[in-house]
């Protein structure tokens, strides 16, 4: 934007008075966005006396981790008593296959929409991109039928395919806009050089992607980790994801609530994601606002 | 150069070159079709027939329709779509505008806020209605801190109220969403012409002016964007209210993608569950597909 100095009172009373202002209301929007991982926290790491204690927002007592340990390997969850850990090792089996394999389909579906640009290849692109957006409590049925058709009813394998299929709209949306800006000429002048479609592929196209195959895969992985519809749906018992567990385990009635078991299994559901979202902000980011800004 | 039957075969394989593209967008792109449309076709049958515990091919016309708008359940449901949609937008665009506006002045943290204010979008709607549901339980969350504290008279038990559950629902998808859409304002902001705002400087327009009379409504295809967003979301909303309020109480707080799950795995209604997912479907078809439409041809011809 405009540089400061030039903006009107840019010096002075009142501009002093317009940054506390601007400052006020950003840490004021920090404390709530904040607020609710904070109340997470300090409720995982307390004992039960002290949560019926009721004191919700202040600090615990003293670090105690009983619940943490508890939630990841003991908690009651249906029948089982096992903890998150069995369903927290089902969503990393089911994400990275069908990460790895959509983010692949998509990177050459993109590469083939945007470079060569056939006949069709526009209403091609625009079928598949309604993808994205259908609620897919209209595919929940049939897929139900398929799955068990194929044998896979109530799998993890199924659950991979389920998310591998549906994320091909993403990320050939991804890769497709990507390629849309690397110029033709490349493309043309690789073809005089006698390469192929897959040479130019492997060659020129995957050696500049890897931004955006890095936010391809940070948003599959988003997606698949956090998903829950078909978990719910497909699965049960042993086979389901950790956001179908989690969600078991909050809402069980069973016995006697603890709360900060229920905390810190949804701050270990959460934790990969998080992680991620840490360390890679910036791609994440670009996987959410593709595809909305125009250019 | 060469002989007529090398130039033959290079021909042949000149050709296949030229179909590669086709025939490598052809796999993803038939199993969109049967994936998506085919089992848009399948449940929009399944939606016309008696179906109940299993799929049967009962034709029976728009049956199921005419039960499902006169079921108290589905109109709660949709009332429901309407007050949360309208509110999760309006609030998530105003908050996320106003956010990115003030980030937009020079704030030396903005990295680290940015940060803070677009996190809630990395994590699942499970988890956000877990941690939700326990602050605003009645019994240890923010109501029993604040009497504590000794504002005796504070009340804020909505989550189990009949007539506010669904708002609870809106507070907690606002605090998910309102940081990306943040993220899509600042974006943009960034992309906005200096030298037009420094002229308008120069005329002696204040910044406020500046912001609603250039910035602002220079946005317009941002506002679009997010509105077109965050509506699609809100009629695909589900796992936020199973989470925090599982509907209830009763069933005052669902929404119709809860509606098509109860129906469908619950209670052995799957010709009613079709219905509702084709309502949903063409809802967000309503939005979606002017949009594409719009998008992609503005493409094309920019």
């Amino acid at each position: 934007m405009a540089n400061p100095k030039t903006l009107p009172g840019a010096n002075g009373k009142r501009h002093l008075f317009g940054r506390l202002f601007i400052w006020t209301l950003l840490l004021a929007a920090a404390v709530l966005y904040l607020g609710p991982i904070y109340v997470v926290l300090s409720t995982s790491l307390k004992d039960l006396a002290e949560i019926r204690a009721g004191a919700l927002l202040d600090l615990p007592h003293e670090l105690n981790f009983t619940a943490w340990r508890e939630a990841w390997s003991s908690a009651c969850i249906g029948v089982r008593c096992e903890g998150l850990r069995p369903y927290f090792l089902n969503s990393v089996i089911m994400s990275v296959p069908s990460v790895a394999i959509s983010t692949l389909i998509g990177a050459l579906s993109g590469y083939a929409l945007s470079l060569f640009r056939f006949r069709g290849a526009n209403i091609i692109f625009a079928l598949m991109l309604f993808g994205c957006f259908i609620p897919f409590q209209i595919v929940i049925l049939p897929m139900a039928q398929t799955l068990g058709y194929l044998g896979i009813a109530n799998s993890i394998t199924g659950l991979i395919v389920v998310h591998t299929i549906y994320g091909i709209s993403f990320t050939t949306l991804f890769f497709r806009n990507y390629y849309v800006s690397v110029p033709q000429e490349l493309v043309r002048a690789a073809t005089m050089d006698g390469a192929g479609f897959f040479r130019i592929f492997w060659h020129i196209m995957l050696p500049l992607s890897v931004p955006i195959i890095v936010v391809s895969v940070i948003w599959q992985f988003t997606q698949v980790w956090n998903e829950f519809l078909f978990g719910a749906s497909f699965t049960s018992g042993g086979a389901q994801p950790v956001t179908v567990a989690l969600n078991n385990l909050i809402n069980s009635t069973t016995s006697v609530k603890q709360y900060n078991v229920d905390m810190a299994a949804a701050l270990i559901a959460a934790a990969p994601t998080l992680v991620v979202y840490i360390i890679a902000g910036r791609f994440f980011v670009r996987g959410l606002t593709a595809g909305a800004v125009k250019g | 150069m060469s002989n007529p039957q090398q130039r033959k075969q290079m021909s042949v394989l000149d050709r296949l070159q030229r179909f590669l593209p086709q025939l490598v967008v052809a796999p993803p792109f038939l199993l969109i079709v049967f994936f998506v449309y085919g089992f848009i076709a399948w449940t929009g049958f399944i939606s016309l027939t008696n179906s109940r515990m299993l799929p049967t091919f009962d034709f029976q016309g728009v049956q199921q329709y005419v039960r499902l708008l006169a079921m108290d359940r589905w109109n709660v449901a949709f009332h429901n779509l309407l007050i949360f949609g309208s509110l999760y937008i309006l609030f998530a665009i105003t908050i996320g505008c106003v956010l990115a506006v003030l980030l937009d002045q020079r704030i030396r943290a903005e990295g680290a806020l940015r940060t803070i204010y677009l996190y809630p979008m990395a994590i699942s709607f499970i988890v956000t209605g877990t941690a939700w549901k326990w602050i605003l339980n009645p019994s240890l969350g923010i109501e029993s801190y604040m009497q504590q504290l000794g504002w005796e008279s504070f009340q804020f038990d909505w989550i189990v109220n009949r007539d506010m559950a669904i708002y609870v629902v809106v507070i907690a998808a606002v605090w998910q969403a309102s940081g990306f859409v943040m993220a899509l304002f600042l974006s943009a902001l960034r992309t906005v012409d200096e030298d037009i705002i420094r002229a308008a400087h120069l005329d002696g327009a204040s910044t406020t002016r500046i912001y609603f009379g250039i910035i602002l409504p220079s946005l317009r295809p941002v506002f679009l964007s997010a509105f077109v967003i965050l509506a699609h979301l809100s009629i695909k909303s589900f796992d936020l209210v199973v989470a925090l309020t599982n509907g209830g109480p009763g069933y005052s707080s669902t929404l119709p993608a809860n509606f098509m799950y109860e129906m469908a795995f619950r209670r052995n209604q799957i010709g009613l569950g079709a219905a509702s997912a084709m309502m949903m479907l063409a809802t967000v078809a309503a939005i979606i597909v002017p949009y594409l439409y719009s998008e992609l041809r503005a493409k094309r011809h920019g």
